[in-house]
């Protein structure tokens, strides 16, 4: 293969990231202000203001806490400022990354107020900023690479060379030993049997089925209608997709011909079980989907879009690809690779796919996506049930 | 071959999709069904756009339509060959 590894930024606990952010992280939504009143103050920082973190509790509060923490230790993350309203919650995010090894700090607001918080956390950025801009890329093996994918505003091109493009990486890298995830649970409605069959064990096939039917449940728990509105989606029917059932057979061709699941994660958990192809228990809406696979360890998105989904993410750089030509023509500023020539024959999945590892490895070296360069930054919180 | 005006993805799918631009019912087209590397000729029955899809075989009411060599729903009214396939006249069996 023509590649076999790209220029990152090796972390301290052995993970390899393609970005090196300093985040400003709000343990819930009140602080949201004070980390972007650094952010405005430090170059090189971003903040990730997000809505919730405030009396959650249960399996809820669990999640809230998965997806900060983990976006925090995600690799393309040098250093972390977290800022929290008070100071219990926010030493449980601190210590979350810390074990991860790499510089993080925490801060509170009660008993100080905003403004103090802002000017103590603006000399931290600064120290943060100045360490990570000293640090190198260097050239890591691409198995080292955790690569997510998941599909929007798909129509019937997506299903014909986008999704397979997807999915021709995923064999190819995955017999090369990356890890890597997919998800959208309730999307692969019609198309359960058939993902069930591409787990690598009974145990993964199992827990695949048991978070099918849970989400199931939900949806028949709460539908008024045939959720022909809603699912597949207008952009979806506007593309040409008519049925669940044709989205679902479209969607998975994202995981290719070979590779199999070998285990079936909750939202926003990371793998525990070494590299191979993950399935993930998410929501199909790419801003609430993303943040998850973010917050899992993933430094890299695979998404493929027919009628051109616009969504990008703070942390994980996604990759949009479209085999809809007049897609590719008219929102040139959201993609990043056309594979229409499959449809003119002009192209194979074998070749798309190749042409995607070239476009993945350079976004991992450095490229901006077009999403980047837009500043799409979606970051939507998985939230279980309201809070207490 | 020439470029393709509709792609089938399974040989024995009920549908293709149209890949080219304003397809006018009357016009010939030009398929290619990917797994099999074939390729068949369709005159279309209505005006198709872009990605959406033409019936490839006679669909009574109630049969189920085949795609990716998969269930994706049945046909609530009988289609023609050549004719449009889309949410007015296929529906899931789901939800």
């Amino acid at each position: 293969m023509k590649h076999d590894s790209f220029l990152g930024y090796r972390r301290a606990n052995g993970r390899a990231g393609i970005r090196n952010y300093v985040l400003i992280l709000p343990v819930d939504d009140i602080s949201n202000a004070a980390c972007e009143g650094v952010a405005n103050n430090v170059h090189g920082t971003m903040a990730l203001p997000h809505s919730y973190g405030r009396l959650q509790y249960g399996e809820d509060l669990d999640l809230h806490f998965r997806t900060i923490i983990g976006c925090g230790a995600n690799p393309n993350v040098a250093a972390v400022l977290v800022i929290g309203i008070e100071p219990g919650w926010t030493q449980r995010v601190v210590d979350g990354i810390a074990a991860t090894g790499k510089p993080v700090r925490g801060l509170h607001i009660e008993g100080k107020g905003e403004l103090a918080t802002i000017a103590e956390g603006c000399r931290v950025a600064q120290e943060f900023v100045q360490y990570a801009t000293e640090l190198q890329r260097e050239r890591i093996p691409i198995e080292d690479l955790w690569v997510a994918t998941k599909c929007g505003e798909s129509d019937t091109t997506s299903g014909i060379a986008s999704c397979p493009a997807v999915g021709n990486l995923i064999d190819k890298l995955d017999a090369r030993g990356i890890t890597s995830c997919f998800g959208e649970t309730t999307e692969i409605t019609g198309g359960e049997k058939l993902c069930a069959s591409r787990a690598a064990n009974p145990e993964a096939a199992a827990k695949f089925m048991k978070v099918f039917q849970a989400y199931q449940d939900e949806v028949m728990r709460f539908k008024v209608d045939d959720l022909s509105d809603s699912q597949p989606s207008k952009g979806n029917k506007a593309g040409g997709l008519s049925t669940i059932e044709e989205k679902a057979f479209g969607n998975l061709q994202k995981i290719g011909e070979k590779a199999r699941y070998i285990d079936v994660l909750a939202p926003a958990q990371a793998p525990t079980r070494g590299p191979g192809l993950y399935f993930m228990d998410t929501s199909s809406a790419a801003a609430e989907c993303l943040p998850l696979q973010a917050a899992a360890g993933f430094v890299l998105h695979l998404f493929p879009t027919g009628q051109g989904n616009v969504v990008g993410n703070p942390i994980m750089p996604t990759i949009k690809l479209t085999a809809n030509p007049r897609t590719a023509r008219v929102m040139k500023e959201h993609i990043d690779l056309d594979v229409s020539d499959v449809l003119r024959r002009k192209m194979t999945i074998s070749e798309a796919g190749d042409a995607l590892i070239d476009m993945a490895v350079r976004t991992s070296n450095g490229r901006l996506t077009t999403a980047e360069t837009l500043r799409h930054r979606e970051f939507a919180m998985t939230k279980l049930y309201r809070s207490a | 071959m020439e470029e393709p005006g509709f792609i089938v993805h399974h040989k024995g799918d009920s549908l293709g999709v149209v890949v080219v631009e304003d397809v006018k019912a009357g016009q010939k087209l030009s398929g290619w069904i990917m797994d099999s590397n074939e390729t068949m000729e369709l005159t279309a029955a209505a005006d198709i756009p872009l990605g959406h899809k033409v019936a490839l075989v006679q669909l009574r009411k109630g049969d189920t339509v085949l795609k990716y060599g998969n269930d994706v729903g049945r046909a609530v009214e009988d289609i023609g060959v050549g004719g449009y396939v889309h949410f007015h006249n296929i529906k899931s069996k789901r939800w």
